[in-house]
């Protein structure tokens, strides 16, 4: 620039050096000063990756590393297994009419329709135009939630003070993977915790608390309509969403063999 | 190694009590709430004028809403910091930060004191008013998770090369703007400059302990994303934590007449009448 303004010396602040940490990565090893949270330790995890849980041809097998996010597309009359590979790993989920996302999964509605709180086999996951989605056709958990939502770091502070706003949370996963399907925001909605644990108790106290799951425990899903499924393996550190200890998910579409037998009543 | 030793929460008053228990922590990278409690107050302000305090995590994002006429000030406390920076008007989110013309109304492609942050409307959204570091970069924008996978063998928004890019992605989420509301930035802290043969020339940081401090001439939503420079020569992902505070005070105004910057040249006197033509019919 041409001109000089006022350029008042200003404190020096103080200096302290860049801590940095050896982080394995697809390519071997990066040295990097990101904070980057705790997950499970290979040695100390029992893993279970399993199998699908209803018998057909298996149309896509991914895992989903601890902490990070998945999405992907299940066709009308196919059945996406979750794998609960480490254990009491929740498995935050959104699900989109893949068509028009403007239908997504209404909490609401999925609990009035069924007139329970509690997912559990039979339960027809529903749009929020009260259609079905989804169809619970197996499940190996006592019952799944859909009331805890999504952890996030804003809600995070609130919970467990501001010191965890660095923190990854469960809707940052959902911001990146919906924004590869044009979600932002206002799409983030009421989700499914898949092997997550949240009583109701007499009194209405409620919370998350230690899971009934455990290594391979599996729920399948039907679609009823092709269904955009978003996923974040929650990388919680402050509370037994996942047992204090991020593990991967297991996510398979197969194609079953014969009829379910669960029908959706839409 | 789990830590669920550590926990009991096998009921919902466990769970509560648990979680509780964790209040009142401090961490190396956290906003200080409120604003005037801030551990890092700068010297020559008062703490109870803060409107904002953060130490912004190495490879972590933030963003906030500030009024007309706040200043701000980032702080490279290790000399490793990069602050990728965005800027919006606050209440018309489609004008924003447009780098072509913050380098080319100004004739001047170096950020530094006295240098406009110009919209694509013809306006200003923030001046730069003091900067102590002078490395700065209009030119590089931010990386993306192509470039950081290219870079690092790894890009994930969670993991340990975040490309600047998705977290910009994820602080405009947050005020209802999506992934093509994310237009080229600048970065404060990390410069380069061009070499007369076009290539650039990396001069990377001039210290622990430099800062630039702004003021928003418009309502402002301001994001910014704290990674490398993506022409950072280091095979490491090194970038340190980045210290932010804004305040407002009866002296802390947008630019008027009455300021010399205001008629430091004749495109920036233009740019500074119709920012206050436009604050003016919006009565703010
Ligand atoms: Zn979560």
């Amino acid at each position: 620039m041409t001109t000089t303004i006022d350029n008042p010396v200003m404190r020096p602040v103080t200096t302290v050096p860049v801590p940095t940490a050896t982080y394995l990565t697809p390519d071997g090893q990066l040295v990097s000063s990101v904070p980057v949270g705790a997950s499970y330790a290979d040695d100390h995890t029992h893993l279970e990756w399993g199998d699908p849980l209803v018998p057909g041809a298996v149309v896509l097998d991914e895992q989903v590393a601890p902490r990070a996010s998945w999405s992907g597309v299940v066709r009308a009359g196919q059945v996406l297994t979750i794998v609960d590979v480490g254990g009491n790993q929740s498995g935050d989920c959104l699900l989109y009419n893949a068509q028009h996302t403007d239908e997504r999964y209404s909490a609401p509605d999925t609990l009035a329709w069924q007139d329970n709180a509690y997912i559990r086999t039979g339960t027809v996951l529903r749009s929020n135009l009260g259609r079905a989605l989804m169809t619970v056709v197996d499940n190996e958990i006592d019952r799944q939630d859909t009331i805890g939502g999504a952890c996030s770091r804003e809600s995070n502070t609130l919970r467990y003070g501001h010191h965890v706003m660095y923190h990854h949370g469960c809707r940052e996963n959902f911001l990146t993977e919906g924004a590869k399907h044009g979600l932002g925001m206002r799409d983030i909605v009421s989700n499914i915790n898949w092997f997550m644990n949240v009583p109701i108790e007499d009194d209405g106290a409620l919370g998350i608390v230690d899971g009934m799951s455990a290594p391979g425990k599996r729920v399948a899903l039907r679609a009823e309509i092709d269904t955009l499924v978003l996923i974040s393996n929650c990388p919680q550190m402050n509370n037994p969403c996942n047992d204090f200890n991020p593990t991967p998910l297991r996510m398979i579409v197969s194609e079953p063999d014969t009829d379910l037998e669960y029908e959706a009543d839409a | 190694m789990a830590l669920a030793a550590d926990h009991s929460t096998d009921t919902v008053l466990n769970a509560r009590a648990d979680a509780r228990a964790q209040g009142g922590q401090v961490s190396d990278w956290m906003p200080y709430l409120p604003a005037s409690s801030s551990p890092f107050c700068p010297e020559d302000v008062a703490a109870d004028s803060l409107t904002w305090a953060e130490t912004v995590a190495p490879g972590g994002y933030t963003h906030k809403v500030l009024a007309r006429g706040t200043r701000f000030r980032l702080e490279d406390p290790t000399g490793e910091a990069c602050a990728h920076t965005l800027l919006y008007n606050a209440l018309e989110p489609t004008e924003r930060l447009n780098v072509a013309d913050t380098q080319k109304i100004p004739w001047q492609a170096y950020l530094g004191a006295g240098h406009p942050l110009l919209s694509g409307d013809g306006r200003v959204l923030a001046t730069i008013l003091t900067d102590t570091s002078g490395r700065h970069d209009a030119f590089c924008g931010t990386s993306t998770a192509a470039w950081n996978a290219l870079r690092y063998g790894t890009a994930l928004p969670e993991g340990p090369a975040p490309a600047g890019r998705d977290l910009f992605v994820k602080a405009a989420a947050k005020h209802g703007l999506g992934p093509a509301d994310v237009p080229p930035s600048v970065s404060f802290f990390q410069g380069v400059r061009v070499a007369g043969d076009g290539s650039f020339d990396w001069f990377g940081s001039s210290g622990a302990g430099t800062a630039v401090e702004l003021v928003a001439e418009l309502p402002l939503i301001v994001l910014i994303a704290n990674v490398p420079h993506p022409r950072d020569p280091r095979p490491e992902y090194v970038v340190g934590p980045l210290r932010v505070h804004a305040w407002r005070t009866p002296e802390t105004n947008p630019t008027t007449p009455a300021d010399e910057r205001f008629d430091a040249s004749p495109e920036v006197r233009r740019a500074y009448l119709n920012t206050l033509d436009y604050a003016e019919a919006r009565g703010l």
